[in-house]
């Protein structure tokens, strides 16, 4: 029931897509200062809302330090919360007299009575399928792999689940049986919904998986214990994080990653920011322009180095029609403010995307998006052993897999971004595929229907999906990382893989 | 830019001539018999939601990700499929009615909502206001509103959005 929104308050009150329902006001403490807050969100979200914008300095410089990725990958929103240094306040929920705590530089060990006193410890045995992450491709792969009568436990960072796609508004392409013409945000909780009734599904939020140990045990720091696992297939879904670029004053708070600002106004229904420069115009610079649109803010432009524009069509025109301006063939120069960006330079670059000098415009502006790609968050995977290799058109280190999406790691399947930068489509069908291959590999009731379904969707997935000129390049690239059973066992016996599942 | 990169990458904003290559542009003596759906969509992207959307079965693709076909015969420039393309890039002209107006169906996902009556103001491809017009339809499904403004004959190709004003 949201009440007379405070003075100066950043959050967005009403909204074309979106009714934000919000919780009940909480207050909590930030430097002694009372913030309030609805129940619902981040803490991050809450500062941020109540235009705090500086959460900790850095250790070496003392640089300003906030927001940045918003979904737990990156520290730029470390705070100390509950005496605890290196929160990352952006998925730790706000709580009743919650006490956060600016960070100045390195924080002290904290000692048992810091609030990690009463970690206890769960040993889960027996569980068919660990999936971690709960975006689109861990959800689609829990969904597929519990239907024939798997187990499954899915561990999930942030404290709500459905990844990427809660922030998403717009409308998805694709074909009906796809979630096709629904909005990201609803396609979340029709996979959320469809989870949440099966009893054979078991979720732990605020839950990292940190680690795979001899003889196949993974753990997982959960809220207030930690989890030893030990489960007969793993499906990897731990999505991607945003890239950044490099330039003066690129770290003051007001840059922020494109899908950052997407949490901050379409998941909370916070404002980012009043006047905003976007840099990329691939689909996420783009659509996050539109967004920024919807809510109530003003576009100076987005920025492309390229000649063109690098979004689908469809959505660029979106943002055309409404007057907001592509730079092609500029650069971002240096982002300047004190604490805070207040505004930015861009630059022409010539043909070989040096910078023309004399070429630079200033625009004022209070933040700066990067929409620059996407990585895939594979370090846990290497870590496991799966042998990674570099593909440039998938974003950066990515699994070598078969087509049944099976690591060099046996047992360990991969699915979604992290298998390499597509969309939330691929990452559904992917995410499927991995939870089938589980089913067919654990021999379950019905696996040859499972097989069969896995065969017709690896047809449309590979010769009509990935067919679209506009997707060729990730093609391209999952192309390169697939291998066959027969190659795969050779790499397995050039790489030995230090842990093994599905046996 | 040299590499074969079509004109619409460049700039965000497709030309009428670009529409007719493509054969997305209904032919002149279907835009003069009533209203008809365009579909800006030219580069064959995976999506066929239009296709499950129209009430007249009108429109065909090939696979997912051909370009969309309308039969101009059987499209009777009902907007459903307005209100469903993920992309918001199908659009109804109506050009067919005597005197000096022609009618521009947009999707719109804007507050304030359009309400029929209102004054809007018309936007080109590129985001210029070319002109005032007035809401005649409007209708909301899933959040995207479908807007009939009445416009200029000569604007009918180049309005494609509306701003409403607070």
């Amino acid at each position: 029931m949201p009440g007379t929104p405070p003075l100066k308050d950043r959050r967005i009150w009403e909204h074309p897509i979106l009714t934000f329902k919000r919780g009940r006001r909480v207050k909590f403490y930030f430097n002694g200062n009372i913030v309030e807050g609805y129940e619902g969100e981040s803490i991050a979200a809450a500062l941020y809302a109540a235009r705090y914008d500086v959460f900790s300095r850095s250790p070496y410089k003392g640089r300003a330090r906030g927001a940045f990725c918003m979904i737990g990958k990156c520290s730029s929103c470390f705070a100390i919360v509950d005496g605890v240094p290196n929160t990352r306040t952006c998925v730790e929920p706000i709580r009743e007299g919650v006490k956060v705590e600016f960070q100045e530089g390195l924080a002290e060990i904290p000692s048992a009575t810091g609030g990690l006193e009463g970690k206890d410890e769960e040993v889960i045995e027996g569980v068919d399928v660990l999936v971690i992450g709960g975006g689109p491709a861990g959800l689609a792969a829990a969904i597929a792999a519990a239907k024939h009568g798997l187990s499954v436990l899915i561990v999930n960072e942030h404290f709500k689940l459905g990844g990427q796609l809660i922030k998403q508004t717009h409308k998805f392409f694709g074909s009906k049986d796809l979630f096709g013409g629904l909005r990201g945000f609803q396609v979340a909780e029709e996979l959320e919904n469809k989870v949440r009734s099966m009893r054979n599904v078991r979720v732990l939020l605020q839950a990292t998986a940190y680690g795979f140990f001899r003889d196949g045990w993974v753990g997982v720091a959960g809220k207030d214990r930690l989890y030893r696992v030990k489960p007969r297939f793993v499906i990897a879904a731990p999505g991607a994080a945003e890239r950044h670029l490099a330039f003066p004053g690129n770290d003051l708070p007001g840059v922020m990653g494109a899908g950052g600002a997407q949490t901050l106004m379409n998941e909370y229904g916070i404002l980012p920011g009043d006047e905003v420069l976007v840099v990329g115009s691939g689909n996420v610079g783009v659509i996050v322009s539109y967004q920024l649109l919807q809510a109530g803010a003003k576009v100076k432009g987005i920025v492309e180095i390229l000649p063109y524009i690098g979004a689908w069509f469809v959505h660029a025109a979106k943002i055309r029609r409404y007057g907001v301006k592509v730079y092609t063939r500029h650069t971002i120069k240096e982002v300047w403010g004190k604490d805070r960006v207040e505004g930015a330079t861009i630059v022409r670059v010539d043909e070989h995307f040096k910078p023309v000098p004399g070429s630079e415009t200033d625009i004022p502006c209070d933040l700066v998006l990067i929409a620059v790609g996407l990585t895939p968050d594979t370090r846990l995977l290497a870590q496991a052993g799966a042998v990674v290799t570099w593909v440039p058109e998938l974003g950066g280190l990515v699994p070598i897999r078969t087509k049944y999406l099976e690591t060099s790691v046996p047992g360990l399947f991969i699915a979604g971004d992290a298998s390499g930068i597509e969309e939330a489509t691929t990452a559904m069908i992917e995410g499927e595929i991995a939870g089938l291959s589980a089913v067919v590999r654990a021999g379950a009731d019905d696996a040859g229907n499972a097989a069969e379904r896995r065969e017709a969707l690896l047809k449309f997935l590979w010769d009509e999906y990935r067919a679209s000129p506009v997707v060729a390049r990730a093609k391209a690239g999952k192309l390169k990382v697939t291998v066959s059973e027969d190659e795969m066992e050779r790499i397995r016996v050039s790489n030995p893989p230090p842990v093994r599942f599905g046996s | 830019m040299g590499s074969g990169v079509p004109p619409y990458k460049e700039t965000g904003i497709i030309t009428v001539e670009e529409l007719k290559r493509l054969g997305l542009m209904p032919p002149e003596e279907r835009l003069a018999r009533g209203p008809v759906a365009i579909p800006e969509c030219p580069e064959e992207i995976p999506c066929n939601i239009c296709v499950v959307s129209c009430p007249q079965h009108a429109i065909s693709i090939e696979g997912i990700k051909g370009l969309p076909r309308i039969d101009w015969d059987k499209c009777v420039g009902c907007g459903v499929c307005v209100a469903k393309c993920p992309g918001l890039a199908i659009f109804v002209v109506d050009l067919s009615k005597p005197g000096e107006y022609a009618y521009v169906t947009v999707p719109h996902e804007f507050l304030p909502a359009p309400k029929v009556g209102d004054v809007v103001d018309l936007l080109s491809r590129e985001g210029k206001v070319v002109g005032k017009g007035e809401v005649v339809k409007a209708w909301e499904t899933n959040k995207t509103w479908v807007v009939t403004v009445r416009v200029p004959k000569e604007l009918a190709m180049e309005v494609r959005g509306i701003w409403v004003r607070k």
